[in-house]
């Protein structure tokens, strides 16, 4: 089974942390991924820049409709998510839209990453 | 201090703009409102070791301050002046649930507001900086005085000084109208770029002092944007403060001479920083409302996306420089949009540029600077070297004199070549 991990804390307070602090964080959790990708059990992982660098793609309507900000509702939840590698912001609303019209309702917010690594996982790991 | 402390100090620092602007709603009294929070964080370091810190940290120093305050108004009610009842809002509301007393429409106004009375016009700019920082950071009056190279008793008056003037300004404490509410945002976007020059500029004297600053602006940008998500120059103010600070661990060398652009280390940059930047400029470009942060963003992240000094977009930069001039023309404005020029097309188109500066300017060290480099371009190798003395006798710091005395050098070295 493949499990997602989703990280939860306050942004304010982490994106507070000096560098110092962030980069001792950041040794320590890098001794966890060490094992587990020497077990073969570290899938992609990363990083998000903070929710005010967010974008959240409507899919509701049509047109969809692009807010400045996270997804903020609390009535759909979190289903999965893509990585995916654009130019800017605006190709990245493009695959969104793309995305949108194959699967409408709901929304995808649009955050920039600033730490990604692939992992080890055996590319068709599958879940079950 | 231990880990669980640092996590409390953490959340109180984060939580005081919000707590702070609610409880001076409710009392419409500064040194109130503080006290009443200085208390929260009291009770806050009590009970929150043992008992984990609440979901809401805000919320709880909020009730805790507000009830903390009550009980002393009423304990000196004999000696102090009550304030009257329908001044002290919602005090009759105490079974309320919490959430309905925190009445989360209200918390963004009053930071805002919180922000906004330490932007007095009427307060020079230095006092604005201290206000801000000791009021809506909470910075401690002995930080702020070591920030600003004087000493706590000096700091400590200028803040008293510039609170009384706050407190005699008249400032609604009713929810502001959208007209309002823009001119305030303006305000403190403006006051918050101060706190992070302040920091930028310092040199090299007091550096810890110096980052902390700009870090505490950066904060504070961020602060302002989750508040106005919406707003592109509020994104603009964010992304510029970010794209300036990414350069600072390249901008001083160990003696603490500042390198200039062109010499510094790009593998030094906060890459991590100028990803948070670029997003941001692109959030604020689909607006399509440009204005003055956003520009100046844009200009910032031209250089922070060059790989090298030699790969600058010079022609977009100049462009930018010029759409700038527009928007908030000044001297110095043109000056840079000139120092642009002459990479992007010549010292020729620069000189021309700057022709109407020599007067505003003639106080300025950079504009000599610059204009010695233009004419030094050019060959004319007398009024360079005349410009570059000025500019020497008007030097800030040892390094800005150092670096002109370096192309002198070099001007006379290339005399002398030529003469042997």
């Amino acid at each position: 089974m493949l499990y997602a991990l989703l990280c939860y804390n306050s942004e304010e307070v982490v994106f507070s942390w000096s560098k110092a602090h962030d980069d001792a964080v950041m040794a320590k959790l890098n001794l966890v991924h060490e094992k587990l990708a020497a077990q073969n059990k570290l899938g992609p992982s990363l990083r998000l820049v903070p929710t005010t660098a967010a974008t959240t793609l409507r899919k509701t309507s049509e047109p969809p409709l692009v807010i400045d900000g996270p997804f903020a509702e609390t009535k759909e939840q979190l289903l999965g998510f893509y990585v995916i590698d654009c130019e800017d912001l605006e190709g990245a609303l493009g695959v969104a839209r793309e995305l949108a019209v194959a699967n409408p309702g709901g929304a995808y917010e649009i955050r920039p990453v600033h730490f990604f690594q692939p992992g080890t996982l055996p590319q068709g790991t599958v879940a079950g | 201090m231990s880990e669980d402390l640092a996590w409390i100090d953490a959340a109180l620092t984060s939580a005081r703009p919000q707590a702070v602007g609610a409880l001076l709603r409710y009392f419409r009294d500064l040194d109130t409102a503080e006290e009443a929070f200085q208390e929260a964080c009291l009770r806050a370091l009590r009970t929150w070791p043992q008992k984990g810190p609440p979901r809401d940290p805000a919320a709880w120093l909020i009730m805790v301050g507000r009830n903390a305050a009550l009980d002393h108004v009423r304990k000196t009610a004999r000696q102090t002046e009550l304030p009257p009842e329908d001044v002290i809002s919602d005090v009759d509301d105490v079974e309320t649930p919490m959430a309905e007393r925190l009445d989360g429409a209200h918390y963004r106004d009053d930071i805002l507001r919180l922000m906004f009375i330490c932007c007095h016009p009427e307060l020079p700019a230095t006092q604005q900086i201290a206000l801000a920082l000791r009021i809506v950071s909470g910075l401690s009056v002995r930080q702020i005085a070591r920030a600003f190279l004087v000493s706590e008793a000096a700091m400590e008056q200028r803040i008293t000084r510039a609170k009384a003037r706050i407190a005699r300004a008249e400032v609604t404490f009713e929810a502001p109208g959208p007209a309002e509410r823009a001119e305030r945002l303006a305000a403190v976007a403006a006051m918050v770029y101060l706190v992070f020059n302040e920091g930028y500029t310092a040199g090299a004297e007091a550096p810890d002092a110096r980052a902390g600053l700009a870090g505490e602006a950066i904060r504070l940008a961020r602060l302002l944007l989750r508040l106005f998500q919406t707003e592109p120059e509020i994104m603009g103010l964010t992304a510029l403060v970010m794209l300036q600070q990414a350069r600072a661990a390249a901008r001083f060398d160990p003696e603490g001479a500042a390198i200039l652009l062109e010499d510094q280390d790009r593998g030094l940059w906060d890459r991590k920083l100028i990803s948070e930047g670029l997003a941001l400029i692109d959030k604020a470009l689909r607006h399509r409302r440009p204005g003055p942060y956003q520009v100046q963003a844009a200009i910032a992240a031209l250089h922070d996306r060059a790989q090298s000094f030699e790969d600058t977009d010079w022609v977009q930069i100049e462009a930018l420089y010029a759409t700038l001039e527009v928007m908030t023309p000044s001297p110095v404005v043109t000056l840079n949009r000139a120092v642009a020029a002459s990479k992007a097309r010549g010292p020729a188109a620069a000189l021309e540029l700057i022709e109407t500066l020599a007067e505003p300017l003639a106080g300025y060290f950079y504009f000599h600077g610059a204009r010695g480099a233009f004419l030094l371009q050019l060959g004319l190798s007398a009024e360079a070297r005349e410009a570059f003395d000025r500019a020497i006798a008007l030097a800030n710091t040892a390094a800005e004199a150092a670096h002109i005395r370096g192309q002198i050098d070099r001007l006379t070295a290339d005399a002398a070549a030529k003469a042997s």
